[in-house]
């Protein structure tokens, strides 16, 4: 099972490890990662599963459809570069070590 | 005297088992027990009539957490049993199955139940379906739909999806509304026709403005024709019936608590009585800022007050701030929805329905009050923003779609200065 880190805010990580097959949402609130929300579901209508992606990583995802950018202008924090919705990010074994920080706020 | 759980939920649905996790994410250290009337652990609905009618999804897709989230994280959950009687002076309650239960708090979280058709014959005819839990679905999806004459009463969020998902399933299908257009509560007469449009033109015989003014029967019980306001006569394979639902309420009411249309809360969830809660589709917020009560039915309120209550119940009193939103799929469109529409709301269009990428905005004195975007998920983002932050737009402005819209709502602020 790959493992994934969430930090925290105050620098607190909290690794889980989980299914291949499952979104990073639904691992981090199935594991009660505080800061992720994930209020639709899943349906790219909320932004409250805003993460940001560690540098190396960001490249190794799949790419962003045209919805997921725009639904990244209405997170409560400001998004950046490393800005991704994790609803949409499927859990690979690839993505094994995978690490993400948890923004200050989503709403 | 110690009581079996310090927090009891009854109801297992989205608002029962947001509370439940959100209790526990704030590290709330009582004992929870959520008693729910269906054989599931708590799930989410609105892939009912989408993803999991269309046969995309299972079951256990649906459930907000695993099963073994509720042993993990110290929640007690019966599936299948229902409260039948609630005593707040001994701080009881009684399940259908005749167990008593004690508890220190409790919580309504009973959400609602379809609105039945008057006629009784219809209660039991087989081939009538409404639509509210998985274990309707599951009915329904045991039905053949090829070729089959399936008449949706109702043109509500409900029957339009389910009528979509149908159509793709190459069912025939008539959907009958007896308002004069489709979505009439919620919505402007621009996305009403923009629906009825699209349903019209994936081959779905929408009859607006008609009702259903008698139902005919075959021997076994089975309705085998819908008889119009129009007096046309239309054959029925299946009938689905969505015409909304009623809270489920009268539990809270019979033990003293006040209801009307819902359980009245405030707007941190309590109800009249003390310690005693109620959440989701079945509350009536009362002490809105000059607004009348409201009850919605949606999983973004559901979610919501669940918030709200664990963060009050925690000793944090953060009312609920961001407006209500919603979305809706229906074929290959989605539509996304936020605030709420006013009759006399000013309207600005921007963009094209004819190209099935548009957005509504709707102003009350200058300021954006609620979108529906359809395609246009940018619009929806943008004007959410102005929603919750209540900043005044030029109409004129804000209709240009060559604009992106929060640089027309920053422009339009500009001129207004
Ligand atoms: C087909 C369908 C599609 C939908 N699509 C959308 C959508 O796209 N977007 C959206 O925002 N919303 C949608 N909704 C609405 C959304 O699902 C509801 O707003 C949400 O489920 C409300 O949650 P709730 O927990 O308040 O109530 P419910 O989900 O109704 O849960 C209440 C539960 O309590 C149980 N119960 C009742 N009385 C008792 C008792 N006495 N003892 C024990 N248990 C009891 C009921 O059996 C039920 O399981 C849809 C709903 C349906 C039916
Ligand atoms: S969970 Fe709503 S956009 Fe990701």
């Amino acid at each position: 099972m790959p493992e994934v880190t969430f930090t925290q805010p105050s620098g607190e990580r909290i690794t889980v490890s989980a299914d291949v097959g499952r979104s990073l949402m639904k691992v981090a609130v199935e594991n009660l990662v505080p800061g992720i929300v994930g209020e639709c579901g899943g349906d790219l209508s909320c932004a409250t599963c805003h993460v940001f992606v560690d540098v190396p990583w960001v490249a190794k995802l799949p790419p962003m459809t045209a919805e997921e950018e725009q639904m990244l202008d209405v997170t409560a924090e400001e998004p950046t570069a490393a800005s991704r919705l994790c609803c949409q990010i499927t859990l690979t074994e690839d993505l094994d070590g995978l690490s993400l920080h948890v923004p200050e706020t989503q709403r | 005297m110690t009581a079996d759980s310090d927090l009891l939920i009854i109801g297992g649905g989205q608002a029962a088992g947001e509370l439940a996790a959100a209790l526990r994410s704030r590290d709330w250290g009582g004992s929870i027990a959520i008693v729910g009337e269906e054989d599931h652990v708590p799930y989410t609905r609105p892939p009912l009539s989408k993803a999991y009618l269309r046969g995309e999804v299972e079951a256990a897709d649906l459930y907000l957490r695993r099963p073994d989230f509720y042993d993990r994280h110290g929640i007690a959950v019966s599936a299948g049993v229902a409260v039948a009687d609630v005593d707040l002076e001994a701080q009881t309650v009684t399940l259908d199955d005749g167990r008593v239960r004690t508890w220190r708090k409790l919580v309504f979280a009973t959400g609602g139940r379809p609105r039945r058709l008057p006629d009784s014959i219809l209660r039991s005819a087989p081939n009538v379906h409404y639509i509210r839990t998985l274990a309707d679905v599951d009915r329904l999806k045991a039905v053949r739909t090829d070729g089959a004459s399936f008449v949706v009463v109702g043109g509500g969020y409900v029957g339009l999806e389910i009528a979509s998902v149908l159509r793709s399933l190459d069912a025939q299908v008539t959907l009958v509304e007896a308002a004069d257009r489709l979505l009439g509560r919620v919505t402007s007469p621009v996305v009403s026709e923009f629906f009825r449009r699209l349903h019209r033109d994936r081959g779905v015989d929408v009859r607006v403005g008609t009702a259903v003014v008698e139902y005919q029967y075959s021997d076994a019980g089975n309705v085998i024709g819908a008889v119009l306001s129009d007096g046309s006569r239309i054959a029925v394979d299946q009938l689905l019936v969505g015409i909304g639902i009623v809270p489920n309420d009268e539990l809270a009411a019979r033990a003293g608590i006040d209801v009307d249309g819902g359980i009245l809360v405030d707007r941190f969830c309590r109800t009249s009585a003390n310690d005693v809660f109620a959440v989701g589709d079945v509350a009536k917020v009362t002490d809105l800022d000059g607004e009348p009560p409201r009850r919605l039915e949606s999983m973004p309120n559901a979610v919501s007050h669940a918030r709200v209550l664990a963060d009050y119940l925690s000793g944090v009193e953060q009312p609920a701030v961001d407006p209500p939103w919603f979305w809706s799929d229906q074929y290959d469109i989605k539509l996304q929805s936020a605030g709420l529409v006013v009759p006399d709301d000013e309207l600005v269009i921007r963009g094209n329905p004819d190209e099935r990428r548009f957005s509504v905005l709707y102003l009350c004195d200058g300021v954006v009050t609620a979108v529906d975007a359809i395609g246009s998920p940018a619009d929806y983002a943008a004007a959410r923003k102005l929603i919750a932050q209540r900043v005044p737009v030029d109409a004129g402005i804000a209709a240009d779609p060559g604009r992106r819209l929060l640089e027309a709502a920053l422009a339009s602020a500009g001129t207004t200065d």
